[in-house]
């Protein structure tokens, strides 16, 4: 895949600017953390990287628009329905194949819901909600992880193993936290997003915690 | 003193319009009761209700059966033709087809099979599963365009459009189909036993017979097993067997044809053209064939329909305020609840015609008996709907007299609900007397009727259309007028 340019561009979302005149360039191999308080236009941002790179993003979305009548098997298994054929895909749906159930049951394993496959969505907590939308990210087998506060609802030690998890199944990862000690501590590099532009842009080891709070003045 | 401006105010002008126009009906309609003794018929029909005579009927079972059978058959071939008329919802031709189907009533739909299909369990099925179909589509097209639109889009890139509508699609609203599929079944069943009035065998036909010919014991007999197959329906409908009932639908009535061969190129090509032209005329001529028509007898049926159907709107605006603390919890007391419950049920559940027909027989031909059935029924149905809703109303003050309660905790809340309820509800009252015309009650039915019972299927087929336009013409009114005053449109209430 090639970099992410945008030349001073400006996002929108519906009739406002969310980030007026853009730039930012992302290259191939970086792990990125972006910060800022909400409404600041990472979810937007996140957006406008995913239209640039539909084919080869693996998506996980803050709301994490998953099938809520759909078990966690089928909500993962989706990650993968550009992969295979359309009839292929409605049987699955119909009746899980063998290999289906052991490539989806490995990766639940690793992501703490290996009882819950059959279980629907909608009969989740929110911190198992979050690990099955970030399992379809992961079914997706992309290069490029776009990720909106994927890990929000888990405990501070659970989300920095899943992020781990994550960010090491991934070329290049864009990944919008919350958490300023994750950003620091998982990425390589910090874009701090506030007042409808670019704040903050630098690697994560030349960063300490001070330099963060202004984001959120 | 400034103008006042309350939401309440446009509620009051609507309602104000409404009623002025019901009562203009209302002066128009012919409300005579020709009858001489209706007190005598009455008390006979009552003495019949309480001696119901269950072995007057002979093949019983057959008619039950057969009843099933096309409810089943016709839910399943409406539930697939709409399903795939709700996955082109977008499409405003789609639309328009689909309003057009279900505005001819199923009635309607089995006298113009009847002249292609013949008296056969095709016919049934059709008059049934095609109006259905339109129901369906529009139902099934709003629940997929309310649904949740992120799964779908969260899917990976590239992924095809079938394989999206079955994963991330459908899922989501499947439980919302299955339930109106069960609803509708039951309306399935009001309609086979109704198709029995123009001769095919379900209930209905014997149930014209018996009260026509004054058995009001067989007759109640028949009304009451019709009550325990739908009152029951939750017992016997479950989610595995229903493709048990609907093979052995097939199996005791297959939905196969009697007509002769070649019917229906003759009812397209020959039957359904306008006279004139059949006949070698002009367009000349056949502009006046169609003017006759309009003024002697599309005028008149669309005047008597509108004239019949305000006249039924206020009567039944009316009783379901009168009615609809009946089934409220903030009015009287559990037992009066429980027994005030049943009755609503029963009424419910006898389809507004065959109210009409036992009325006419009691009260005699005029638009009397038209009116009050369709009232009673809706009326029952919005009371019931309205009452429910005010279960979710949570009193600030305790009036402890039972009016006030009602007119100043309870009333201004629901009416707004009890509004979309009813003005929804036009639009099927609109339907319904368009096809009590083959009762003989001068609506756009009754001129329909006779151009089928003239072998005038032209003219019957021109009335069909202008009965659909007038139906498309309720509901768009009806829609502006919901949104003007916004009100909610409750889903359940079709």
């Amino acid at each position: 895949m090639s970099a992410f340019r945008f030349r001073g561009e400006t996002l929108w979302r519906g009739p406002t600017a969310v980030l007026s005149d853009l730039h930012l360039e992302l290259n191939p191999g970086e792990k990125v953390a972006l910060l800022g308080p909400s409404g600041a236009g990472k979810t937007s941002l996140l957006e406008a990287l995913r239209a640039r790179a539909l084919r080869d993003t693996a998506w996980c979305p803050q709301n994490p628009a998953l099938v809520p009548a759909l078990s966690v098997f089928h909500n993962i298994y989706m990650g993968a329905l550009e992969r295979y054929g359309t009839l292929y895909n409605l049987l699955n749906l119909i009746r899980p194949t063998t290999y289906q159930q052991r490539q989806v049951g490995e990766l639940a394993s690793e992501l703490g819901l290996v009882d819950k496959l059959r279980v629907s969505v909608d009969r989740l907590s929110g911190g198992q909600v979050q690990r099955t939308a970030l399992g379809r990210a992961l079914y997706s087998e992309r290069p490029v992880l776009l990720a909106d506060e994927p890990v929000s609802s888990l405990d501070e030690e659970q989300a920095r193993a899943l992020l781990q998890l994550t960010l090491s199944r991934h070329d290049t990862a864009v990944v919008a936290l919350h958490q300023q000690e994750q950003a620091l501590t998982c990425f390589d590099r910090v874009i701090g997003l506030a007042r409808g532009c670019v704040q903050l842009d630098a690697p994560a080891g030349q960063l300490r915690r001070h330099d963060l709070t202004d984001l959120y003045q | 003193m400034s103008a006042v401006v309350t939401t309440a105010g446009h509620w009051r002008r609507a309602t104000l319009l409404l009623a002025l126009a019901g009562l203009v009906a209302f002066a128009l309609a012919d409300l005579s009761i020709s009858r001489g003794t209706p007190g005598a018929e009455l008390q006979r029909l009552a003495q019949g209700l309480i001696t119901p005579d269950f072995t007057a009927t002979d093949a019983l079972g057959e008619a039950l059966a057969t009843t099933l059978a096309f409810a089943f058959q016709g839910v399943a071939l409406g539930a697939a033709g709409g399903f795939t008329l709700a996955l082109l919802w977008h499409r405003p031709g789609v639309r328009f087809f689909a309003a057009s189907i279900r505005a001819v009533h199923e009635l309607f739909w089995g006298l113009i099979f009847l002249q292609i299909t013949g008296l056969s369990p095709l016919t049934g099925v059709l008059a049934i599963g095609l109006p259905y179909a339109g129901i369906f589509a529009k139902v099934f097209g709003e629940f997929l365009e309310e649904a949740d639109p992120k799964p779908a889009d969260a899917l990976p890139g590239g992924t095809n459009p079938v394989t999206t509508f079955f994963t991330a699609r459908l899922p989501l609203v499947w439980d919302q189909f299955r339930a109106y599929g069960a609803y509708r079944l039951e309306c399935a069943l009001r309609a086979a036993a109704i198709l029995g009035f123009i001769g095919l065998p379900t209930l209905g036909f014997h149930m014209e017979t018996a009260f026509r010919e004054g058995g009001y014991s067989q007759g109640a007999a028949l009304l009451y097993i019709f009550f325990a197959l739908i009152g029951t329906q939750r017992l016997w409908l479950h989610r595995r067997l229903v493709p048990v009932y609907l093979l052995a639908a097939v199996l005791w009535a297959p939905p196969l044809s009697s007509g002769p061969d070649g019917a229906l190129k003759r009812f397209l090509t020959t039957d359904i053209v306008p006279a004139p032209l059949r006949d070698g005329g002009g367009w000349a001529e056949s502009g006046t064939w169609l003017a006759e028509l309009g003024t002697q007898q599309a005028l008149p049926g669309v005047a008597n329909t509108l004239v019949v159907a305000l006249a039924a709107l206020l009567l039944t605006g009316v009783l379901a305020l009168a009615l609809f603390p009946l089934a409220s919890p903030h009015f009287g007391h559990r037992p009066g609840r429980a027994l005030a419950h049943l009755a609503l049920v029963m009424v419910r559940t006898t389809p507004e015609f065959l109210l009409a027909f036992v009325l006419l027989i009691v009260l005699g031909p005029s638009m009397l008996p038209g009116i009050l059935a369709l009232a009673l029924h809706t009326g029952v149905i919005v009371a019931y709907l309205t009452g429910r809703f005010s279960e979710s109303i949570r009193p600030q003050r305790g009036y402890s007299q039972a009016l006030t309660r009602y007119g100043y905790e309870i009333l201004p809340r629901v009416y707004p609900n009890f509004l979309a309820f009813l003005l929804y509800r036009f639009e099927i009252i609109i339907r319904e007397t368009a096809v009590l015309g083959l009762l003989g009650i001068p609506t756009l039915g009754f001129y329909i009727d006779s151009g089928f019972a003239e072998f005038r299927f032209d003219r019957a087929l021109v009335l069909i259309i202008i009965t659909v336009m007038m139906n498309l013409a309720v509901d768009a009114f009806s829609r502006i007028l919901r949104r003007r005053l916004r009100l909610q449109t409750p889903a359940t209430a079709y």
